[in-house]
């Protein structure tokens, strides 16, 4: 807690890491979307570039498949003048720390300035961030079950683009969030920005133990858990979760906690419908419902630039702040 | 050196319920008397032990050596020294070695290489099952033979339940103790934190409280019908301390140890991700603390153990799942049990008894007191001496420990094994 916040900020309260929402506060996060904002706008009528990160050399460190959130990351760099490496390593390749750590330690010595960093075990992105020398930022793309911050902060972004106002909002996030590190980062960040309610709804197959901890209120029935909800999340099923006995098929999760018109009439009428993608259809939500005038889906993956963007540019600005 | 004297120490023997002021003199490996010089005795060498506590050795249930197989991690020498700097004159060794211990060539390699490096006397545990695979019985007669005092399952899975039978009915056909680690491995899901708010709030796969508590209810359900004589090693939860209580109620033939850091540590004081928490058991709730706690102090636990595990700086390097679990504990034993002591869960006889005279006899070991006559396995330490954890005052190998850093109270000074000195502290107080 400390301990991560301390290595995510300067003494000033800067970003110099994002590696996730929690121990952050609600001035930053503000930030983050006012930033992510005034990128937003402008990208809305015409794409352009900013020179803000002119000369600067960001690797996209994939230890784990991702095709939207690299592309996304890969754009936002673009946008901001970067130049990009990519670089995907399957995780068989580094499946010991050390190997991890001599991987950075050679791109290290290409004198880059940023790792965007997705890896399938909780807490890689602090362990790189624990270990690149001063001067490198550490953006944390999706770690294990443990966090995707600028997932949450795009979703925080669509949230108050089309809500304005996070207070006094009932949120349901549904789904495996048991295994969800969007879940995670996203319930630090609603409760962080001040909403009323924070719903989970899922099986208690696809719940942590202790999920109450997390501040939030646990459902197992959609048809109670979505009254009164002003925004809904659905997160997306993985059919490994069928091979694991957590649930018994596809049919009978979509019956029970897969977002169809019938249940989304249950929300508040101007529910907001949100998923991080890539959707399951007809598993976690109907198309319908996915292309509905409720959906607000694919609005999320154009501001997920603006976010990255955002991050990008403020963590880039610390180093430079730092430097001088 | 054949006549040793140990002046004026606070002597505590918990087995005689000694707490007093003397000295003890020592002759031929063993202990000739307690309190009075006796007639005739001319000391080859005196030890002033004022203002120290004289104690029986320690005895430690759970050593990780490494040797044989992992010798990068540490070995026989490296970890005995550090077992006689932290006050132990014999240690219990886990058959998982590589190879495991399940043939007579790996307990006399291991008890020679022990017997080279001088320091403590080191009792291998023999593997419950051929190879620690789970699947086929080992040859226990024949280990027993070559001197091992127990058997053991270790950390990997039992393949099934009818294995277990089968095994604690061997075992217990030749006397054997089953020192047993209660974990369906099945339950803890490749896990690699408590199944509380911790893993919850980062993400790492959780072990509940039901992988240990199912596995001990099985076993002490085997006990009844098998009548094996079992001691469950390490144990973590409230549940397991509550089901142990019942099980001596019942008077079944069974003991308990947990380590040293289970009474000090939850999931509450681990960092985030920082991989020397890494540990498995893995470190419970404040409840569970409490429970064992209590345990320990009303007796239903018998002994601490270290759970000593060396680990070489790469083990620990990673990210948090994939790190290897495991504390090297032996160094830190003392001054953690004294914590406890000043923090009134234990008494300084209770807390001794746990490290000496509880094992030795679960273990059926002719030590862990200071009658006339035992062999002179002794502890002498200084309470009040403060160092700090740091490659300054460290012997093992393994540097991976939570208390890295910090400032302990209470120091080994000298350590006697059969008479003879294995370890005294070269410069008094430091820090």
């Amino acid at each position: 807690m400390h301990n991560s916040r301390h290595l995510q900020l300067t003494e000033q309260g800067k970003l110099r890491h994002f590696l996730s929402i929690e121990g952050l506060d609600r001035s930053l996060l503000t930030e983050i979307l006012d930033t992510a904002e005034s990128f937003a706008g402008m990208s809305e009528q015409q794409v352009k570039k900013y020179p803000l990160l002119r000369g600067k050399t960001i690797v996209n460190l994939f230890f784990e498949n991702s095709t939207r959130t690299r592309t996304t990351f890969d754009l936002a760099a673009t946008r901001l003048s970067a130049d990009v490496l990519n670089i995907n390593i399957a995780t068989s390749a580094t499946a010991k720390g050390e190997s991890l750590l001599d991987t950075i330690r050679n791109l290290e010595a290409m004198q880059v300035d940023m790792f965007i960093v997705r890896h399938s075990l909780s807490g890689a992105a602090h362990f790189i961030a624990q270990h690149v020398v001063p001067g490198i930022s550490v953006i944390n793309a999706g770690d294990g079950q443990h966090a995707h911050p600028t997932q949450a902060m795009l979703d925080m972004f669509t949230i108050r683009r089309i809500k304005k106002d996070f207070s006094g909002l009932r949120v349901a996030i549904i789904g495996d969030i048991l295994h969800s590190r969007v879940a995670r980062s996203q319930i630090h960040a609603l409760n962080i920005l001040g909403v009323e309610e924070i719903r989970v709804i899922a099986p208690k197959t696809l719940l942590p133990a202790h999920a109450q901890s997390l501040q939030v209120s646990v459902c197992h029935d959609m048809h109670k858990g979505l009254q009164d909800i002003d925004v809904i999340i659905m997160l997306r099923l993985q059919k490994e979760r069928m091979r694991g006995a957590m649930l018994p098929s596809e049919r009978e999760y979509f019956q029970c906690f897969g977002l169809d018109e019938e249940k989304l009439h249950i929300a508040k009428p101007d529910a907001i419908v949100m998923h991080p993608g890539p959707i399951n259809r007809g598993v976690e939500i109907a198309s319908s419902v996915a292309d509905g005038a409720q959906s607000v889906i694919l609005q999320q993956v154009n501001f997920g630039i603006a976010v990255r963007m955002a991050v990008m540019s403020m963590a880039m600005q610390t180093r430079e702040e730092r430097r001088r | 050196m054949t006549e040793l004297e140990i002046r004026n120490g606070r002597i505590i023997d918990p087995v005689n319920g000694t707490d007093m002021i003397g000295s003890v003199y020592i002759r031929d490996r063993r202990i000739l008397a307690v309190g009075n010089r006796p007639a005739g005795f001319q000391a080859g060498r005196s030890i002033d032990a004022e203002q120290q506590v004289v104690c029986p050795g320690f005895i430690d249930l759970g050593t990780r050596l490494r040797e044989p197989g992992q010798t990068s991690k540490a070995t026989v020498a490296s970890e005995t020294g550090a077992a006689a700097r932290g006050g132990f004159t014999t240690l219990c060794v886990p058959p998982d070695t590589r190879p495991v211990i399940d043939s007579p060539a790996v307990v006399e390699l291991i008890r020679e290489k022990a017997e080279q490096a001088g320091f403590g006397q080191v009792y291998p545990t023999g593997a419950l099952t051929r190879g620690l695979q789970g699947q086929e019985l080992s040859s226990m007669y024949a280990l027993k033979q070559a001197g091992c005092i127990a058997v053991s399952n270790a950390q990997p899975p039992l393949g099934n339940l009818l294995i277990l039978r089968r095994a604690m009915e061997y075992a217990a056909s030749h006397e054997l103790l089953l020192l047993y680690q209660a974990n369906d491995h099945c339950l803890s899901n490749r896990g690699c934190a408590h199944e509380g708010a911790f893993a919850t709030r980062y993400g790492l796969p959780g072990i509940p409280e039901v992988a240990e508590t199912i596995a001990l209810a099985q076993c002490l359900e085997l006990v009844k019908l098998t009548g094996c004589r079992v001691h469950f090693s390490q144990i973590s939860c409230a549940r397991s301390v509550a089901m142990l209580r019942q099980a001596r109620k019942d008077d079944l033939p069974v003991s308990a140890d947990t380590a040293m850091h289970q009474l000090h540590l939850t999931e509450d004081d681990i960092e985030p991700f920082n991989s020397a928490y890494h540990v498995i058991p893995p470190l419970r709730s404040q409840a569970d603390r409490q429970a064992l706690r209590e345990g320990i102090a009303a007796g239903v636990i018998d002994a601490i153990s270290t759970d000593h595990q060396p680990h070489d700086f790469d083990a620990k390097l990673g990210a948090f799942p994939e790190t290897e679990p495991g504390i090297s504990a032996l160094e830190t034993l003392l001054p953690l049990l004294l914590r406890l002591v000043a923090k009134k869960v234990l008494t300084l006889q209770q807390g001794i008894a746990a490290l000496t005279s509880r094992p030795a006899g679960i273990l059926g070991l002719d030590c862990g007191s200071l009658h006339v006559g035992a062999a002179a396995d002794i502890c002498i330490f200084d309470p009040h001496a403060t160092w700090c954890v740091n490659a300054a005052h460290w012997q093992s190998r393994g540097k991976n420990t939570p208390f890295w850093g910090e400032t302990m109270r209470g120091a080994v000074t000298h350590t006697i094994q059969a008479g003879k000195i294995i370890y005294h502290q070269s410069h008094r107080s430091d820090a």
